[in-house]
This record gives structure tokens, sequence and C-alpha cells, in this order.
């Protein structure tokens, strides 16, 4: 029996969902080991009966938290599925603010009190509200990643989400170190599995992946430093895609 | 169809985001049809406050998935011009490429991917691989085209790597460039063959008009995609710099999505609005693509807007491959990006697939963000959904309760909207 899946988005650029259908070609095997139930922003069947929930963008609002858990209690796996879902993601920029400020600076004094769309919270990562089985990181996603995790999941075995940082991926491409021409790199705490793609573009890695389970944030600030970035730069670029977690200063 | 009736479609499929569509209808009047936007709100010109500006493109392509180009293009540009930065040719080229890229990419997806399975009565795309699996192998050919046209410029499908403020971190060599010119010549024919796929499902876009206003960026240039200043269809050019008073945010209690609105209640953007104000300034191929559907400006249909979009996809294939040759006729060098960090207040502005895009960014002297904002082509034409639903519903009561879900679901589609986008930040609803 091929396994049910099902997506659904929160607050969210949907890039990550995107991706799936940017696997082009490969889409229509995929669908050969799954059946995709739900997925609303290729089609308009909708089943609440799966057992797989893909779950993109991070969580604002009560009424978001309550979509949220109701899927849960209907899926065998959940799975975060974007930088938004695993770690918060961009969206989590504004928990630096109190709410109120960051409501004027985008509505001003348009009366939104007491109206549930815009009751909205610091920014949650997915597992802030539910358990979470598994995490397809990135921003966005790697569609070979989401590739992989699906296959596994579909023959019963468990995916493999690497733990080791982004410098290892980006030695294998033989890139020349990024810090040699000046500039900053979160790849040695980052995590890896995206293959390195904005070092060999000639960009320092931003993180979206997030940190390795066990990072040397410590070595990775004073080397920051070390290349001309002030603390509080160096701090801020820890912070693009996980707010939340920030760095001890 | 019985005299009273409620509908309430909730998250309609097949579209960006979130939104919903509710109408009530009693004695066989329409009492109310409501566009509804309950995306839950990012608030980007918040997030951006205090980010140094060379991350200002990376965290505002996040507003958006599939135009991540578009939003990264109009950053760069609003930086550039409130730090007093120039671009080479050869950035300005390879950036209008990056742009092209993605246009073919967006474009195909919603004609391919969103319209068409409403022309052929499926649910989506799946049914139609084993329906009509040439035609699908077809569309998804160009898709990825477009995708690795973007893969090629920017490092990235989605959300680019390697465009930066004042140029690029990395550009393609000329082996890759003459490989893409090569793919985009053997385009032109299965780009020809879907457009008539679609040409000969073409009477099941419902024939409705209604007149309104569209704005767009024009060009005495070219046809207006990059570049250009403010046109509107009623009132004529104006200033970018005047975009304030052109678009006229304000918020309506069942949005999160800021609504727009400039000489008449509602206006519309995106490929129509640009049809009706640029279509002279097609290449030969597009206008024979619009000839083909009978597409004259002024067009009032908002369905119509699909048709504009295949114009459009026919228009970037032949200015992309212009483009490629004048990049190697000029031959592509690494060129050295130095930027000085300057106070000031910049705007962008870009026609992103679906409609004229703006930002505004005001920096410090240390190159900090201290205040931003930014409108969406969504945004403006949410107001113009709005006015259409009030049109159309009345006319479709006779019908039964599905056909007029559908009728309703397929205006809204047909205006390609980015709900994630438009509430920095779809459903129908009968209720």
């Amino acid at each position: 029996m091929k396994p049910k899946v099902a997506f659904f988005d929160f607050a969210s650029c949907e890039g990550c969902q995107l991706q799936v259908v940017n696997l082009e070609e490969s889409v229509i095997d995929l669908i050969g080991i799954v059946d995709v139930v739900s997925f609303r922003e290729a089609m308009k069947e909708h089943s609440d009966d799966y057992d797989i929930a893909i779950i993109e963008g991070s969580i604002a609002r009560p009424m978001d938290e309550e979509r949220l858990k109701a899927i849960r209690s209907r899926a065998k796996i959940l799975i975060a599925f974007g930088a938004c879902a695993c770690i918060g993601g961009v969206n989590a920029l504004r928990n630096q603010f109190p709410i109120d400020e960051v409501k004027k600076r985008v509505y001003g004094d348009a009366d939104i009190k007491n109206n549930p769309y815009f009751d909205v919270f610091p920014i949650k990562s997915v597992d802030e509200v539910v358990k979470v089985d598994y995490y397809i990181r990135g921003c966005p996603i790697d569609r070979g990643e989401f590739a992989k995790v699906v296959t596994s999941l579909a023959l019963g075995k468990k995916p493999e989400i690497p733990n080791y940082p982004i410098c290892v991926e980006c030695k294998k491409k033989e890139n020349i170190c990024v810090f040699e021409e000046g500039k900053f790199c979160l790849g040695p705490v980052a995590r890896a599995g995206c293959g390195a793609v904005c070092p060999t573009s000639r960009c320092g890695c931003e993180g979206c992946r997030g940190l390795l389970d066990d990072p040397n944030t410590d070595s990775e600030l004073e080397v920051l430093q070390k290349h001309g970035l002030t603390l509080e730069d160096a701090l801020s670029r820890f912070n693009m895609f996980w707010y939340k977690a920030g760095v001890r200063k | 169809m019985s005299q009273d009736l409620k509908i309430d479609l909730e998250h309609i499929t097949r579209i960006e985001g979130h939104g919903s569509i509710v109408l009530d209808a009693k004695n066989g009047k329409v009492v109310s049809a409501q566009w509804r936007v309950p995306e839950a709100p990012r608030f980007f010109e918040a997030m951006v406050v205090g980010r140094s500006y060379n991350e200002l493109p990376h965290i505002t392509s996040r507003i958006c998935g599939i135009c991540s180009i578009s939003h990264t293009l109009t950053s760069l540009k609003a930086v550039e011009n409130a730090m007093g930065v120039d671009i080479s040719d050869q950035t300005l080229l390879l950036r209008k490429l990056a742009h092209h890229a993605e246009t073919i990419q967006s474009h195909i997806l919603h004609v391919g991917y969103l319209i068409a399975p409403d022309l052929f009565g499926v649910g989506s795309v799946f049914p139609l691989v084993n329906t009509h699996k040439d035609a699908v192998v077809k569309i998804v050919k160009l898709h990825r085209l477009g995708n690795e046209m973007s893969d090629l410029l920017c490092g990235r499908t989605t959300h680019p790597v390697s465009m930066a403020v004042g140029g690029f971190t990395k550009i393609p060599t000329e082996k890759e460039l003459t490989e893409v010119k090569a793919r985009l010549q053997g385009a032109v024919k299965p780009a020809n063959e879907v457009i008539g796929i679609v040409l000969a499902n073409a009477g099941k876009l419902p024939g409705f008009t209604r007149e309104t206003e569209y704005i767009g960026l024009t060009s005495d240039e070219e046809y207006a995609l990059y570049d250009g200043v403010i046109g509107s269809t009623d009132t004529g050019r104006h200033k970018l710099e005047d975009y304030l008073s052109i678009t006229n945010e304000f918020v309506v209690p069942h949005s999160t999505a800021k609504w727009t609105k400039h000489n008449r209640d509602s206006y519309m953007v995106g490929a129509l609005a640009r049809y009706n104000l640029n279509s002279r300034k097609l290449t030969p191929l597009a206008k024979e693509v619009a000839g083909k559907f009978g597409l004259k400006a002024p067009c009032f249909n908002p369905f119509m807007n699909n048709v504009a979009q295949l114009v459009e996809f026919a228009y970037v294939l032949e200015d992309s491959i212009q483009i490629i040759d004048e990049l190697l006729d000029d031959g592509l060098k690494e060129e050295k990006v130095e930027v000085k960090v300057k106070a000031g207040r910049g705007i962008g502005a870009i026609e992103a697939p679906r409609g004229v895009l703006f930002h505004d960014y005001t920096i410090d002297e240390r190159g900090k963000c201290v205040k931003a904002n930014c409108i969406i082509p969504t945004n403006q034409n949410h107001g113009n959904i709005q006015k259409d639903i009030e049109a159309l519903a009345p006319t479709l009561l006779d019908k039964s309760k599905s056909e007029i879900e559908l009728n309703l679901e397929m205006l809204v589609r047909a205006y390609d909207p980015c709900v994630s986008c438009s509430t920095h930040y779809l459903k129908v609803k009968f209720v």
C-alpha cells in the first residue's frame, strides 16, 4: 500500500513546495511510490486521511496552532519542511521586536484589534507546537534531499540527515574558501546537506539549515571577529534564519 | 439553481497562498460577495530593520518562492539607488536574463500546471500525465529550462545567491551561455505547440469583461519588464518616486494583505496590464501569439491574463536569445565589485511576473536599513479581484453550484495571485 502524503503551508513563501514541483520529471516517479492526497498549491482535491504530513512555514497565530495540532493528530509521521518550519526562518527576525511595534510598522493605525487574522504571537518553529518526526532543512529545501527522504519513508526506512558542517561539502567541491576573499561564512558551524550552494557561488553560508547539533560557536565568533566583523555584526550573522535560538553574547 | 445560495470556498486551490471567496445570494440576487485573505501576516518591513544593506536582497527574496528573483532585483535596485551604486552593462544584461528566466518559470508554471487543469476539466496536472502525456512533458521541459537558467545565473533556482549589490559574485561562462541560447532556440517549437493546445481549449475561458484601470511599468526603449516609469491606462505616465500616490495602500478587516486603489475603486497589474500598456513594443513572435488568440489592447477580460502570459512567454524567449547574443559579442569578463556605504533613501521597481513591484529603503551611514516599504503585485490586484467577483457573481446565478464555484475559482486563478507575497504576507467561501 502506498503511503498517503499531504502538504500543508503556514507562514512562508511556499518556495519549498515549489521545489517539489521543481523536481520536474522526477515528480512523476515520486507519485508512483506515494499517493499525494493534499497539495493545495497544485491540486484541487483534498483528503484528511493521510499517513505523512509535510509542514511548510512557521507558526504565527493561535488559529494556526490549532490547525497544526489537528494535522498532527491525523498524521502517523510529521515532517518539518524548510527553514521556516524547522527553525523559524527569516520570519523569526521579527521576534527581536515587541509585537505591537511590529504591527504598527506594517499596518500603521489601522484597526486590527480583536481580529483573529492579525492576532500574532512571536514566531514559532513547528516543534515548538507539536512533535516533529523528521526535518528537511534549508531555505529553500534541497529537492534531491526531499526525494531521498520521501523514498526512504515509503520503503519503511529511517532517512539520513547530515550532521556535519558545510565546510565538508565545500572542500569536496574544491572551492576556494570564501574567507580567503575577505567574505564571511558560517560554513564551519552550519549543517550541511545543500552541497555548499552559497560558497560555491562565492557567497558566505548564511546558515539556513541551522547549526550542527554541537557547534563550536565560540570559535566561529572568534573567526568572524578576526575577519573584521564587530561582535554585533557577527552575532547578527548567526540569526538570519533562527532568531529564537540566538547566540549567547 | 435555487434562489438562495451560500457558497464558502475556503482556501482556493492551485494558487500561491490562502484566499477564500464567500458568496451569499437570496431570492436570486447576490447579497454579498467577498474576497478574503486569511494568510498569516509576516511583517517583512519590520524584519529588515537593523539589517545590513547586503543582506536586504537575501531577506526580502524570501517574501516569495515563485518570484524570488524579482524581489532580489528590486531590492538590489533600491539599495543601489539609496547608496548611489552604479552597475556595469554586463551586470545589467545578466540581471535582465535572470529576470527573464523567472518569467519563463513562473508563466509556464501558472498556465501549464495551475490553469490547464481547468481547461481539461480535471483537479490537477497529475491526471494529465496519463491523458495528455506529450503536452505535460513539453510543459515540464519548458519549466525546467526556466529553472536551469535561474540556477546558472543566480546560483540557485529559488532565492538567488550570486546577485549582489553592485554586481555578481559569480558569472556564467561563455560556453554555458551558448548552451542556454541553443536550448532557448529549441524551446520555440514546443512553446508554440503548448500555446496551440491552450488555443484549442481557449473557449473554456469565460467571456466576462469589466472595464478597469491597468497599471505597470512602461518605457520608450522596450517592452518594460526590468525598467521603466509607472504607466496607467487612465492617467498616463508617473515618476517612480510618486509610487505611494499611485498605490494608496489601505487595510480591510477580512484580509491580512493590504489593498490599493488609484483612479477608480481598483486597478489591475500583471501580464494583461503590461499588454494593455505596452503591446506595441513586443517582438514579432509574441505579436503572432497575441494575434492567434485575438488579443487586442485594451482588453478588459481578466481571464485573458492567462493569454497575455503566453504572449510574454514568447517575448522573453526571443529577448533572452538577443541578450545572450549581446553578452557573447561583448565577451564576458570577471568584474570587481566595490561598494561604498552611503546613507540615503532609494526606490526600486520591476515588473515581477504578477505585476509591478516596489521596494523602498532608507539606509543609514553604517549601511543598516532603518525603514522599508514593499508593495507587492498581488496586493494591488486584491481590490480588482473583489470588484470582478461583484460583477461576475450575479451573471452566474442560473448555473449549478459547482459551476458557480468553478467560475469564481477560475477568476481568482486568472490573476495568478501570490498571497504569501501580498501578506508578505487562496480558497472560495459560499456562506
